[in-house]
């Protein structure tokens, strides 16, 4: 087991190394970073070399990994072109107000996700099941901006019924509760609408791998030496159709990712989604590849997790 | 069940058939899945975007790059009689672009999921047929394509290959369709590569090596031939995830502005203040066409798939 444990850290450490090498060698490979940093008309000579030797652009390839290496490491990114502030601050300051939305609409997804596959597994075939499922693969075959631009047109435009635009009333200081109430308010519709475009990667994955676990041979035995329908599935089937949805919980995080970058762009977020979407449209690179790098990292690291938590849980794999 | 048996025949069989039988497999698996309920409307559904695509520019009234479409006193107009679906922010008619959108999204779709289809295959056959530190750097290489954050690379790679959209076959176009194909070919090597690791040790594999046969050849003429229904099954899915795609990374902006695909009008609306306008005319056809056919694909993959399954099949 110990083994198996030091073979996954290698593997999510070999990948983190991966990732931020290819990082580099995107930015670098397609177009020619000194004219990308250097998109000021009328620079004067003097101060374009002055930039170029200031970014360590004027050394090898070698060098310059060596450089990239170093700062990524000790959290340190480039400077965004658009805000003119190191794109970790940028991030920074984005990453809670994405957490409050991310977070929320990832438990709910995976709850009721979860309890929503189980319901049309045991009735597979059924018209509960088909209208389920229909449902489910209706929002996953959903463009995310789309559902997102209908809930703000139903129920913002038309209904009235929450605000549609940013984390709070704007020019609002309110502190304390009634800041609180204000930003859960304004946040009501964004979780909800990304917990409905992520919700069916849980409900699909949950319905197939129940049902394949309520056919399973085990499933044979615990009915054959007499144990009751309910406990049956609760200690053995449950258990068993859980372990995927563990596995994706962690890989989910980069749907969760997608999801939030279209839905905030949608209802003006002040999160890393909605600075995606700014960044794109000014060609903020830094700020692009700072998103990627701390999505990738943290999609290696919750699947590290996720692999430790089911070697934990499951004994067969334990075993090995 | 005889929906279930043929189309499992078709998924399994096919060791390097003439075309002719090919042919007749083919229609065989389409008539099975219109058998099924979803499978119907799938087939449907795509046929109608199909036609959409090829009469799309017959049918629509106006050409929305003409001067002459641009109407200033008629912006952001809900559905009349002249204009079926309504107007956008410079008075063009929306119908027109929706039915030229059909042509593009398809295009896209497909050439991206053939692509990726295509790179799947190879490197699954690949890294299931030579095995060893090949095979090893390959499945990395997956796990890795697996696991990323789709939109964010998706993303970063179209905005870095902005500059180069005039050297890309397709411009724009290309450059989305060449993003989609180098982030939507990990599933299919997964799957193919896990055939293939079976298919090695069977015995015509063994017979063509012994009789000399080379490393191509084998792969060629004994490899692939049993993995294509697998890779069939599959590209319908990723043909699916494509047009998603599409539209997402069109809704960036990352689209050719002057081609009008489904995900460009949803995101020209987006931009033209459509939600704030109430106008629900510029989004909802589009958007619900992208739902649509990318559902169309997803039922027909699951009835491939509910066929395909022993364990659903046994019920």
């Amino acid at each position: 087991m110990m083994r198996l444990i030091a073979e996954k850290v290698t593997l999510a450490l070999v990948t983190l190394a991966f990732v931020l090498t290819l990082n580099f060698f995107l930015f670098r490979a397609v177009g020619d970073p000194r004219n990308d940093l250097l998109r000021v008309p009328h620079m004067p000579a003097a101060e374009r070399t002055h930039l170029i030797h200031e970014r360590g652009l004027d050394r090898s390839l070698l060098d310059q990994y060596g450089i990239y290496v170093r700062n990524t490491l000790s959290g340190q990114l480039e400077t965004s072109y658009h805000a003119g502030r190191p794109v970790t601050d940028v991030i920074g300051e984005a990453l809670p107000n994405t957490l409050i939305l991310a977070l929320p609409a990832t438990l709910l997804a995976a709850l009721l996700g979860t309890w929503i596959g189980i319901l049309s597994a045991r009735r597979r075939g059924s018209a509960a099941d088909g209208a389920l499922t229909g449902a489910s693969l209706t929002l996953y075959s959903m463009p995310e901006q789309f559902l997102a631009i209908a809930v703000v047109l139903v129920f913002s435009i038309w209904l009235k019924a929450f605000p549609s635009q940013l984390s709070e009333e704007p020019g609002s200081n309110a502190q304390g509760l009634s800041h609180v109430w204000d930003v859960t308010q304004h946040a009501v519709l964004p979780v909800l609408t990304l917990t409905a475009s992520i919700l069916a990667s849980w409900s699909l994955i949950m319905r197939s791998s129940f049902s394949e676990a309520m056919h399973s041979d085990y499933m044979t035995t615990a009915r054959a030496i007499g144990l009751s329908p309910r406990r049956a599935v609760l200690r053995h089937a449950v258990p068993n159709a859980l372990l995927p949805v563990i596995a994706l919980t962690a890989i989910s995080l980069g749907y969760v990712v997608g999801g939030v970058i279209f839905i905030e762009s949608v209802f003006s977020w002040p999160g890393i989604g909605q600075l995606t979407y700014d960044a794109l449209l000014n060609r903020d690179l830094p700020v692009l590849q700072g998103v990627f790098l701390l999505t990738s990292a943290a999609v290696i690291f919750l699947n590290l997790l996720a692999d430790l938590v089911i070697i934990a849980l499951d004994p067969r794999v334990r075993a090995t | 069940m005889a929906v279930s048996s043929e189309t499992v025949a078709l998924l399994l069989g096919a060791e390097g058939n003439p075309f002719a039988r090919r042919l007749r497999g083919a229609t065989r698996a389409v008539r099975s899945i219109g058998r099924r309920p979803l499978g119907a409307f799938g087939l449907v559904t795509i046929a109608f975007v199909v036609l959409m695509a090829l009469l799309g520019g017959a049918l629509a009234p106006q050409n929305p790059l003409s001067t002459a479409s641009f109407d200033f006193a008629h912006r952001m107009q809900g559905p009349s009689g002249a204009h079926w679906l309504g107007t956008d922010e410079s008075g063009r008619d929306l119908l027109s672009q929706f039915l030229l959108g059909a042509r593009v999204s398809l295009i896209v779709g497909l050439a991206a999921g053939i692509a990726s289809a295509v790179i799947g295959s190879v490197v699954g056959i690949c890294a299931g047929y030579f095995g060893g530190w090949v095979d090893r750097a390959l499945t990395f290489l997956d796990d890795w394509f697996l696991v990323i954050p789709f939109v964010p690379f998706a993303v970063l790679m179209a905005a870095l290959l902005q500059d180069d959209a005039r050297r890309i076959p397709g411009g724009r176009t290309g450059i989305i369709v060449l993003v989609l194909a180098i982030t939507g070919w990990a599933g299919t090597t997964r799957i193919v590569r896990a055939q293939v690791l079976s298919l090695r040790e069977r015995e015509f594999v063994e017979r063509a090596r012994s009789q000399g046969a080379s490393h191509f050849w084998i792969m060629r003429r004994h490899i692939l031939p049993n993995v294509m229904p697998i890779v069939w099954a599959n590209s319908v899915l990723i043909v699916a995830l494509s047009v998603l795609g599409e539209a997402g990374l069109s809704y960036f902006g990352l689209g050719d502005p002057d081609s009008f695909s489904w995900g460009t009008v949803l995101y020209n609306g987006f931009q033209a203040g459509a939600i704030n306008q109430g106008a629900w005319w510029y989004v909802l056809p589009p958007g619900a066409a992208i739902t649509l056919f990318v559902l169309a694909f997803f039922a027909v993959g699951q009835v491939i798939e509910d066929a395909a399954g022993p364990r659903a099949r046994a019920r």
